[in-house]
């Protein structure tokens, strides 16, 4: 998964600076070695777009928070809904 | 399908069964693949052996594109139980809340630091380090899986909580007896330990591929080492488990014992059928023999169910009637589903009277309904059936899945006890060297039949369950949300065309990455 310059960079700029710096880039110079692991990258950041953005925002609201807003109002309305007409 | 399925209890269940099956195509490989790659990379730790680290690399490379591809597609369902199932997750309460919501984000952070580490760590790292990173991978990962397994294990039976009818919902009184309840540890030794098998047969199947093609022998001897030790603890505990589990069931939901086995009027001593064709013909109304053909094992249902060749197993008439047979051989009576139907109704009026008691203020009537709820609670969701006959599940579904996976649990069993013979006493097979092509199909066919047969194992325990959402309180019609059949349907069509597209992104990756790391020498170059 990763190209050797890279790597050696990697081990160069491990050693340097502050914990924060180091994870940071451990993180980015991790990403920019990647070969198949781009592919994968893209693969995921386009899922959660349409997961959370697509999917959730348009289709998926919390239901019961369009029914009623307060706690004693969501536990009436299920109440109803599990008394009546099922 | 259309026609099949016509209304919205119907496209809920379809909605959550088809994302539910695709979330479960990645998670078993996920876990099993996860501790084989981390035994592999100990035995790297162990002889700084270059080539176990090539070989660790490879397998690490196929579960990187699984988990990638797979990580997020159990939120789904998440998103499914607050929109589409909004009453039962509001009844549900306490076990879906904060600790899955904890469970998701610990497990997000421990995976995204230690799969970070297993990735980009192997020149940064001490080996030690890289090494507990990659175990805690594969801890991680089964851990993720506990708690919302342990709120499987709670709709199949409802332990260690208090219904408060003010709230209208169930709040934990006890969090042991929830965690800890039998049906959450078989369920979760179950499926992690399954998983095993998933992975094992995974890394059988693809090193069998390449020993077919004739590349990379030495790395394929040793993954499949690794691999088949770790199938065989994996299908012997698989079916350990898979045995307490039935007796959990036998205990908890012997309807749902009852259609697995496709059993109407059981008995003492009772016969387990090993393989049976099931009777069409056959409902709860007619005295039609229950199988068109059958080969039964005697006493196997008691000693499955009770660990006892005599004990009574009832069938689904007896389940209805409330009929058991006690250890003297007498035939006494139990509570039957029109009883049960009784109570619930009583119970769901009570509850319907104390909403109106809530509003008036009025204490004393709302303590009495309480006591009239309190007391006919576990029967609450026999109350919105009409018949006893609706609380019988999909019998054929679930007898062939349930024999389908004790077969091919069987199977297994032999297969890998026949591949670790081959790699420790290869000289048992020098007369089948002609067959040894016929091996490796039959290496490749093993790895779908085994998601099949995990497969089938969610579906004995989802659709046995049925028709309740939350055994005995809740069942589907009164769970889900009152939402319009387009709605649901539009929302299926778009999983549907996204889930597949995921698959097929999948499959193609690991196909493509094992054609192309089979044609390096991985012992030379496995960067
Ligand atoms: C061979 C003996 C086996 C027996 C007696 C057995 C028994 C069972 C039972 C009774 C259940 C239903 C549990 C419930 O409803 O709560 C179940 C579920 C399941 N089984 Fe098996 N099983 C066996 C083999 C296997 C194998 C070989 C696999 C996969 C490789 C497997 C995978 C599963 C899965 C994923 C579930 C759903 C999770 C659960 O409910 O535990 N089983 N099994």
């Amino acid at each position: 998964m990763h190209n050797e310059t890279a790597i050696q960079n990697m081990t160069e700029t491990a050693t340097r600076g502050s914990l924060f710096r180091r994870v940071w880039n451990f993180y980015i110079e991790g990403f920019k070695a990647m070969t198949v692991g781009k592919t994968l990258w893209a693969i995921i950041f386009i899922k959660l777009f349409i997961f959370f953005v697509v999917i959730k925002m348009l289709f998926f609201p919390n239901f019961l928070a369009s029914q009623a807003s307060s706690d004693e109002g969501k536990a009436q309305y299920v109440r109803h809904q599990l008394t009546n007409n099922k | 399908m259309t026609q099949l399925l016509l209304n919205v209890v119907d496209w809920s269940r379809a909605q959550f069964a088809l994302t539910a099956c695709y979330h479960w195509l990645f998670v078993p490989l996920t876990l099993g693949l996860g501790v084989i790659i981390a035994i592999m990379e100990t035995m790297y730790y162990r002889t700084r052996d270059e080539k176990w680290l090539a070989t660790t690399k490879l397998w690490m490379t196929l579960f990187g594109v699984n988990f990638a591809i797979g990580v997020a597609t159990g939120i789904i369902l998440e998103f499914e139980f607050g929109t589409n199932w909004s009453n039962y997750s509001w009844f549900v309460g306490d076990i879906f809340g904060a600790p899955l919501a904890i469970e998701g984000i610990l497990a997000f952070f421990m995976e995204s630091t230690f799969i970070a580490v297993m990735f980009f760590g192997w020149k940064k790292v001490s080996p030690r380090f890289h090494l507990a990173a990659t175990w805690l991978t594969a801890i991680g990962a089964s851990l993720s899986a506990l708690w919302i397994l342990v709120a499987n294990a709670w709709m199949q039976y409802p332990t260690g909580v208090t219904f408060n009818p003010e709230t209208m919902r169930n709040e934990m009184t006890s969090f042991l007896d929830v965690a800890l309840s039998p049906m959450a540890i078989n369920k979760f030794f179950h499926t992690v330990l399954s998983a095993w098998v998933l992975g094992s047969a995974f890394v059988i199947g693809v090193s069998a591929w390449m020993l077919l093609r004739g590349r990379n022998r030495d790395h394929c001897l040793r993954s499949l080492k690794i691999a088949t030790w770790v199938g065989i603890a994996g299908i012997v505990l698989t079916m350990v488990t898979g045995h307490s589990s039935a007796v959990t069931v036998a205990e908890h939901q012997p309807m749902k014992l009852a259609a697995m086995e496709g059993l109407y009027d059981g008995g003492r001593d009772q016969a387990i059928v090993a393989f049976g064709v099931l009777n069409p013909e056959k409902t709860v109304d007619n005295d039609e023999n229950p199988y068109l053909f059958d080969f039964s094992i005697p006493y196997g249902l008691s000693v499955l169910a009770a660990n006892d060749p005599h004990s009574f197993v009832p069938g689904i008439n007896d389940l209805i009637a409330g009929r058991s047979i006690n250890e003297a051989g007498d035939t006494v009576s139990t509570i039957s589903y029109a009883e049960r139907i009784e109570r619930g109704k009583l119970a769901k009026e009570a509850l319907a009277q104390y909403g109106e008691a809530l509003q008036s203020e009025n204490t004393a009537r709302q303590a009495e309904l309480r006591k009239i709820i309190d007391d006919n609670f576990n029967h609450l969701g026999y109350g919105y059936l009409e018949r006893p006959e609706e609380a019988v599940p999909n019998v054929p579904l679930t007898f062939y899945s349930f024999h389908f996976m004790v077969a091919a649990g069987g199977y297994l069993l032999v297969f890998l006890f026949v591949v670790l013979a081959m790699l420790y006493k290869p000289q048992w097979f020098k007369r089948l060297r002609k067959l040894e092509k016929w091996g490796y199909y039959l290496a490749i066919l093993t790895v779908p039949i085994t998601y099949l047969c995990s497969m089938s194992g969610w579906i004995v325990a989802e659709v046995g369950r049925q028709p309740w959402t939350i055994q005995d309180l809740m069942p589907n019609k009164v769970a889900i949300s009152d939402l319009s059949v387009g709605y649901v349907q539009t929302t299926f069509w778009i999983f549907a065309v996204v889930f597949t597209a995921l698959l097929i992104a999948d499959i193609s990756i690991i196909c493509r990455q094992i054609a192309k790391k089979s044609k390096l020498d991985l012992e030379k170059d496995h960067d």
